[in-house]
């Protein structure tokens, strides 16, 4: 909607060419908050199930990380109790889904998919393994950087976000459609986590902090 | 203060292994409404990697398209007359889509005013064979009208 969000238009990602819609977006005569009841989808979250570490008969190949941080509105409110939902690929670089080709080796002990909510100050907390970096066809010789996708209820539909976090440093960056769709550098900037020393977890894993900025709800402010 | 927001990013192409390995289709349980359609893109070829979201004062759900790019939904029509408010995620869409379902008997709103009148049949879900259907064209012929969110 703003030049903070990537352009639907936007050729260099190859499947936008015959997804993306042709004509203008609508513009709501009136809030879009009026338009929207609250965000759901919470259902029932495991404690568990925000350690993808866990989820198989062993521990997973990888490098372990620790990766958290807080959801909040533009205006610094924590979004409180609001479902956080991660999927990545393996330490391989890998995904445990029926249309990856990559032929890299799954891992057995990998899911790849976690789900938590926030705490009373719009915490989050996951313990994964760092997912590899993979090959997607999109053009000659194209690598995703590494990264997570997390899916993000606000407190209202509106404030729904899907989204990638990012590692620091990663050389595939410029080279990245989807990254370089976002066309404000300080934006994309916003998509790479901070290494945190403070957040590695000594002769265990290392720590990465990651915070998750949602619009306002325009009525509220 | 205003801080400034993270930006969207595609879905991508494996978001079941994340977003939709169990059911969440029943937005009202044991509703009396079955909601079908297809997702299709500007070729008319089925998105078999789409999601559908949708929200109600009487719930929500979402449900991932299948290889001919179906989804389904149980729920009830809203109390109100309203429609439902609908989201699109896919591979290929850098940030979700929002439209809304109007059931075929609901009148002229706001809403609808603000789109132009030859698309706003894109908005209406049909009756067929028991069930409510809307098709969501990605882009192209009958391109459904998409709002800014």
């Amino acid at each position: 909607m703003t030049e903070v969000d990537p352009p639907l238009d936007w050729p260099d990602y190859r499947s936008t060419q015959t997804r993306a819609p042709s004509r203008p977006l609508v513009v709501l005569p009136y809030a879009l908050s009026e338009l929207s009841g609250p965000a759901f989808g919470n259902g029932d979250v495991d404690a568990a199930d925000a350690d993808l570490t866990r989820q198989g008969e062993g521990e997973p190949l990888g490098e372990r990380i620790v990766v958290t941080g807080r959801v909040v509105e533009d205006d610094g409110r924590p979004v409180r109790n609001a479902l956080v939902e991660v999927w990545q690929a393996n330490a391989a670089g890998r995904y445990r889904h029926d249309g990856d080709r990559h032929p890299a080796p799954l891992d057995p002990h990998f899911h790849g998919a976690g789900r938590c909510l926030t705490d009373a100050d719009g915490a989050y907390r996951f313990v994964t393994v760092k997912p590899g970096a993979y090959p997607w066809g999109n053009h000659e010789n194209a690598w995703r950087p590494a990264h997570i996708h997390f899916s993000v209820f606000g407190r209202m539909f509106t404030q729904r976000l899907v989204t990638q976090m990012y590692f620091p440093g990663d050389p595939l960056f410029e080279y990245d459609p989807i990254f370089q769709s976002v066309r404000d550098p300080q934006a994309r900037e916003r998509l790479v986590a901070q290494f945190d020393l403070s957040l590695t977890q000594p002769e265990w894993a290392l720590g990465y902090r990651w915070d998750i900025v949602l619009r306002s709800t325009p009525f509220e402010q | 203060m205003t801080l400034p927001r993270t930006p969207s990013q595609t879905v991508g192409p494996y978001f079941a292994i994340g977003l939709t390995q169990r059911a969440q289709n029943e937005v009202v349980r044991d509703g009396d409404v079955r909601l079908i359609g297809r997702v299709t893109d500007g070729n008319g070829e089925p998105v078999s990697d789409a999601m559908v979201e949708i929200c109600q004062p009487e719930g929500w759900g979402r449900c991932g398209t299948d290889a001919d790019g179906r989804y389904s939904f149980v729920t009830v029509r809203p109390a109100d007359g309203r429609p439902l408010d609908v989201l699109v995620f896919a591979r290929g869409l850098l940030r979700h889509l929002g439209t809304r379902i109007y059931f075929p008997d609901a009148g002229e709103d706001e809403v609808l005013r603000a789109v132009p009148p030859e698309a706003r049949e894109t908005l209406f879900a049909l009756e067929e064979d028991g069930a409510y259907r809307f098709d969501i064209r990605l882009r192209g012929d009958g391109e459904t009208v998409f709002f800014a969110v």
